[in-house]
């Protein structure tokens, strides 16, 4: 019960970091998960995430993995509500208060100087995901690859990904 | 009530959905939904159902809407966590995974690029990029603190003028 409780507060707290996307959250959710709480090691957080962008909905749907892995279904649950909830309401009121924003001069301000720090965090999950993930030159041969591709055609993502899993079984059996 | 219809997807898909599908939105107010959702905390994803769905159905409408989007993805990631479990270890996954680790991070490089592309305006804004990734990736500063001191620093950087000038 304690636990479910940890589970909640850290997916709550890692909701309110995801500015400009949910990787911005992904070097925090390393270090409590992995360093704090010892619920996963790194490459097990490294494959739900790979795991999480072939799934349907949003890319940062990989937390109810996290809660089931720490604490089967009731895990999953508290963490997919914790890390939802409290940007979502916040998202509905300010949604609504909006309109009357539109004239706030700092507006512009805060919608550009959120927006810098958002590319930074999102590099710098890119980063801390890639030291994990890149072990070898064929493993960053392969993230080269997957990125150029998906910068130059508009193929869905999913089917690059899955390629490079294709690949590294390929490369296992041969 | 048919606001559960939307079953997932990434905003592409959702513009395909709700503008030229359903109709339920024009472009631009479409444009202006997602512009606040990538402005505030929250997926993005999740903060346009939300917001969608307010504006069509209300509260209901947001919640319905929010719940459509999370629940098949969260399930089928709750299911592969139990998949997992049982054969994570196996050679064969385990090379599996590790290919896949590295295409995602061929994807979020993109991601960043296309995100970067959008929101960085000139030298101070990959300035300010630059700082937050060195100080959360290289110094291990945690995200919070990058978050509030930098965007501080970011906003006031920007912060409203009488006239407009000296923007780098």
């Amino acid at each position: 019960m304690k636990q479910l409780f940890e589970i909640g507060g850290v997916f709550a707290y890692l909701s309110l970091l995801t500015v400009g996307g949910g990787m911005a959250a992904f070097p925090e959710l390393k270090d409590l998960t992995v360093n704090v709480h010892h619920w996963l090691t790194f490459p097990e957080l490294i494959h739900y995430y790979s795991i999480g962008q072939l799934a349907p909905g949003p890319n940062m749907m990989m937390v109810a993995s996290v809660g089931a892995h720490v604490s089967g279904l009731p895990g999953a649950a508290v963490a997919l509500v914790a890390f939802i909830l409290p940007t979502g309401l916040f998202t509905f009121a300010v949604g609504r208060l909006w309109a009357r924003l539109a004239d706030w001069p700092w507006r512009p301000a805060v919608q550009r100087g959120l927006g810098s720090v958002a590319v930074g965090l999102v590099l710098a999950g890119a980063i801390i995901l890639g030291r994990g993930a890149l072990i070898s030159p064929f493993y960053m041969a392969l993230a080269a690859v997957v990125f150029a591709l998906l910068m130059l055609t508009k193929v869905n993502p999913a089917w690059p990904i899955v390629a490079s899993g294709a690949l590294g079984i390929a490369l296992y059996l041969l | 009530m048919g606001a559960t219809s939307i079953g997932g997807g990434v905003v592409g898909y959702l513009r395909a959905g709700l503008v030229v599908r359903q109709r339920w939105l024009d472009d631009a107010s479409f444009v202006e939904l997602l512009a606040i959702s990538q402005t505030l905390p929250g997926l993005n994803a999740t903060n346009m159902s939300i917001l969608v769905g307010d504006k069509l159905r209300g509260t209901p409408g947001a919640l319905l809407a929010a719940l459509g989007m999370c629940l098949p993805g969260a399930a089928l990631m709750t299911a592969a966590a139990f998949a997992y479990g049982v054969g994570g270890d196996d050679p064969l996954s385990r090379a599996f995974l590790r290919a896949i680790a590295a295409g995602a991070v061929g994807l979020i490089l993109m991601v960043m690029v296309q995100l970067g592309a959008k929101v960085l305006g000139g030298f101070a804004d990959y300035v300010f990029a630059g700082i937050t990734a060195a100080l959360v990736a290289g110094f291990g500063v945690p995200v919070p603190y990058a978050l509030v001191g930098i965007g501080a620093l970011a906003i006031w950087w920007h912060r409203p003028r009488p006239r407009k000038g000296g923007d780098t």
